[in-house]
């Protein structure tokens, strides 16, 4: 018998709010993060929109309270101040009996630094401190070692589905055995190499993000990090924690359709979530809500929306996209929306897909516009996709007290 | 939970030796004078159609092509065009420390270059540490479980802790392990200015006679398949995985070391030969020697890092050379070893990374 896997706590920061209640407090308002750039500097900061976590770096290293702050990027900046949110919430013990991991997401990693220094890396020793900084483990090692986890720690990088991977990864080990305990999430901050990526490929709206909407044109991105700590049951229920959610099921499965585009019938999209439901026993006519990937562009909302009628058939669960409320933060999107699809089950709430106003003509459902309140949801799903088509879904449910 | 046996059936590796021809097996070692090893190209048309091969980073290239020579070493041959007839490997599971930095200094310069206009996008979808996994799914049409991890001395390791559980209770019939980074001019030069390598170029194959400050950058990729039954073919059973973040004494890893071989049903005496991350440092060497001589002060160890060079991934250069002693029953000439093991079954590789990532892999005779 497969041990269960239940959320303990979460640890959130991104452009709408620096931590779990004010998170609450926006999502409650339908307030959203996304609009001017303040902190990056590039010249596409009056042309596109972002939702920026409005927090300067040495803002940061105080919300991170860093007794030394020496060699931070803000990418590792972000993830310490979520992860330490998250520990702290499920009230962990320090140094525990239990086989502990982490498993954290990112795709740039320190490149906010690297793009700023790498001239002097190559050349001089003016910014030595951040020399370190670019690979993708260097914010997990600074998280592990705050954190005091020495069991299993490690990094993936699976694009715009990494932090989703980590979730799910985080499920399977503990499931498996391997483990008792992992802290889960990702983090990812706004750098100039990544808006440049994605303007390259033509695929920034120029107003905040629309998507399945009929004349959606691209992404807005955002930043930050969100952390959940998984736990076998078992340890939860000796430890007196508060059960948040149950991770019921997980699916993760490549299209192997095109490096960087969505197959058009959704097929990534479609495994994902059937494999999701397997895992977790559910029939589709249980998920009450799906946090769709959702970016708002035209290639994905087509495919995942013709993906989700084609599971769901004439029964379609509620859907939305949260990325209008806190941008397209990619390797920290799927835990930033674990966590949103979380607070569904904890505060009896279905979140709107804000900026909608056109149905798109190839499909049939429409998304969820206004937040709905005080409605019994008890199972939802969440989608997150990632170049090399790379999709992965994630199912909670409620746990009964 | 079942402990389903993982059997390494086929392997494909490129190195800075001569190890894409799988019949050859270090007869004639690479000797270079220098700071840092390249891994020899093959000829990349024998494994990616040619109008892919133009567009690929090299880590891609290397690593798509070590990818199809292990499955043709294990004899399954999936294809879009039709060739051969194996059903392919249901996951595809890759470590890679650094990524694709060829790509993602192209992109990084000439946005600086350009003030961050007329960019294309090709090596801007080519950077993201996922292309390689992603482009041997696209090529075999492999949908399964796709997975990319990007941590330093860890990111092959937890690679192969997740296959291994992905193989438990036959959950997964077959998974492509692999690993690949790439070493670029400028990854070289700055890991250069953080004192990552040697001063004055050695000779590789002297690496180990003398410790001093630095040793020699090397790159490389390296896949096998695992299949839950044995083969005619079968090169070694990959046993068990475990890693180490940051222990402080000596003591926490040889502890680390007794669990991992205890639980596996082993006694420190057992492991015939020990195969270490030894890389000519004098900052980091010392562990080994401690470990040995509280651990395994009878058994029989060799480094192999003379060979490969060191990056974040070169512990799978180690399985590598594992899989082909055990398969073939016999160490090559090259790794001088004080004495002789008196059988080949069971090997321990123990390697950390710039003593923060240690991890012990247990391989045994398939």
């Amino acid at each position: 018998m497969a041990r269960r896997v239940v959320v303990t706590g979460i640890g959130i920061l991104s452009s709408i709010g620096r931590n779990l209640p004010e998170t609450i407090d926006s999502i409650l308002q339908s307030r959203s993060g996304i609009g001017k750039l303040q902190h990056l500097d590039t010249p596409h900061k009056k042309e596109f929109p972002f939702a920026e976590v409005p927090w300067s770096n040495d803002q940061l290293v105080e919300l991170a309270q860093l007794t030394d702050s020496e060699g931070y990027s803000r990418n590792a900046l972000l993830g310490v101040i979520a992860a330490r949110e998250a520990f702290h919430h499920a009230r962990l013990p320090h140094l525990p009996p239990l086989r502990t991991g982490l498993i954290s997401a990112t795709t740039v990693g320190g490149m906010d630094r690297c793009e700023l220094y790498f001239n002097d890396f190559l050349t001089n020793d003016s910014k030595n401190i951040y020399i370190d900084v670019y690979d993708c483990a260097d914010s997990t090692e600074k998280i592990a070692d705050i954190l005091h986890i020495r069991d299993y720690v490690t990094t993936i990088s699976t694009a715009c589905s990494s932090a989703a991977n980590a979730i799910l990864l985080g499920g399977r080990m503990i499931r498996s055995g391997q483990l008792d305990r992992v802290i889960a999430g990702g983090t990812e901050a706004l750098t100039t190499f990544h808006v440049n990526g994605f303007n390259a490929l033509k695929i920034l709206d120029k107003i905040p993000c629309r998507p399945f909407d009929a004349n959606r044109n691209g992404i807005t991105l955002g930043e930050g990090a969100a952390y959940l700590v998984l736990e076998a049951e078992e340890a939860a229920r000796a430890g007196k924690r508060e059960i948040l959610a149950e991770l019921t099921g997980y699916g993760n499965a490549c299209e192997a359709f095109h490096q960087t585009a969505s197959a058009p019938d959704g097929k990534g999209a479609f495994l994902a979530m059937e494999r999701a439901l397997q895992v977790s026993g559910t029939d589709p006519s249980e998920i009450d809500y799906i946090n769709a990937h959702g970016t708002g562009t035209d290639n994905n909302d087509i495919a995942e929306g013709v993906a989700i009628e084609r599971l769901f058939g004439k029964r379609i669960p509620k859907v939305s996209s949260t990325k209008p409320l806190t941008g397209h933060m990619t390797s920290a999107a799927g835990s930033v929306e674990a966590i949103l699809s979380i607070l569904c089950l904890t505060h009896r709430l279905i979140l709107p897909n804000l900026n909608f106003t056109t149905q798109m003509p190839e499909l049939n459902f429409t998304p969820v516009t206004t937040l709905i309140r005080d409605i019994d949801v008890k199972t939802v799903l969440s989608n997150s996709f990632g170049f090399g088509g790379n999709n992965t879904s994630l199912i909670f449910k409620k746990t009964p007290i | 939970m079942v402990k389903q046996k993982a059997y390494i059936n086929g392997v494909g590796c490129i190195s800075p030796q001569q190890t894409i021809d799988n019949r050859l097996f270090l007869a004639e070692p690479v000797s270079v004078e220098s700071t840092r090893l390249k891994a020899i190209d093959p000829n990349y048309r024998e494994f990616v159609p040619p109008e892919m091969v133009r567009r690929m980073g090299r880590i891609i290239k290397m690593g798509v092509a070590a990818a199809r020579s292990c499955l043709a070493d294990a004899g399954n041959f999936p294809s879009p065009s039709g060739e051969g007839s194996g059903e392919g490997p249901e996951a595809i599971i890759t470590g890679t420390g650094l990524g694709c930095i060829e790509d993602t200094e192209k992109f990084l310069g000439n946005m600086i270059k350009n003030n961050e206009e007329f960019l294309t996008p090709t090596s801007f979808i080519q950077s993201t540490h996922n292309t390689v996994s992603a482009q041997i799914a696209l090529l075999i049409k492999c949908h399964g479980y796709n997975f990319t991890y990007v941590h330093r001395g860890f990111s092959f390791e937890t690679a192969i802790l997740d296959s291994l559980v992905q193989m438990e209770n036959n959950r997964a019939k077959s998974v492509l392990l692999g690993a690949a980074d790439e070493l670029t001019t400028n990854s070289f030069q700055i890991q250069n200015r953080m004192g990552f390598w040697r001063r004055k170029p050695t000779d590789n194959l002297k690496l180990l006679d003398h410790l001093e400050r630095g040793t020699i950058a090397g790159e490389g990729a390296a896949f096998f398949l695992l299949e839950g039954k044995e083969k005619p073919n079968s090169y070694a059973v990959l046993n068990d995985v475990e890693m180490l973040f940051h222990p402080v004494t000596t003591d926490e890893i040889t502890h680390k070391i007794h669990l991992f071989l205890d639980r596996n049903g082993l006694k420190e005496s057992d492991i015939d030969l020990l195969l270490l991350g030894r890389n000519g440092d004098i900052r980091f060497d010392p562990v080994y020697d401690d470990v040995i001589a509280t651990a395994f002060p009878e058994v029989v160890s060799c480094g192999f890092k003379q060979l490969c060079g060191e990056y974040m991934t070169a512990s799978s250069f180690g399985l590598w050379l594992a899989s082909k002693i055990l398969k073939e029953q016999r160490i090559p000439d090259t790794l001088f070893l004080q004495k002789k093991p008196e059988a080949l079954k069971h090997i321990l590789l123990y390697n950390h990374y710039r003593g923060i990532n240690h991890s012990l892999i247990l391989m045994s005779q398939a």
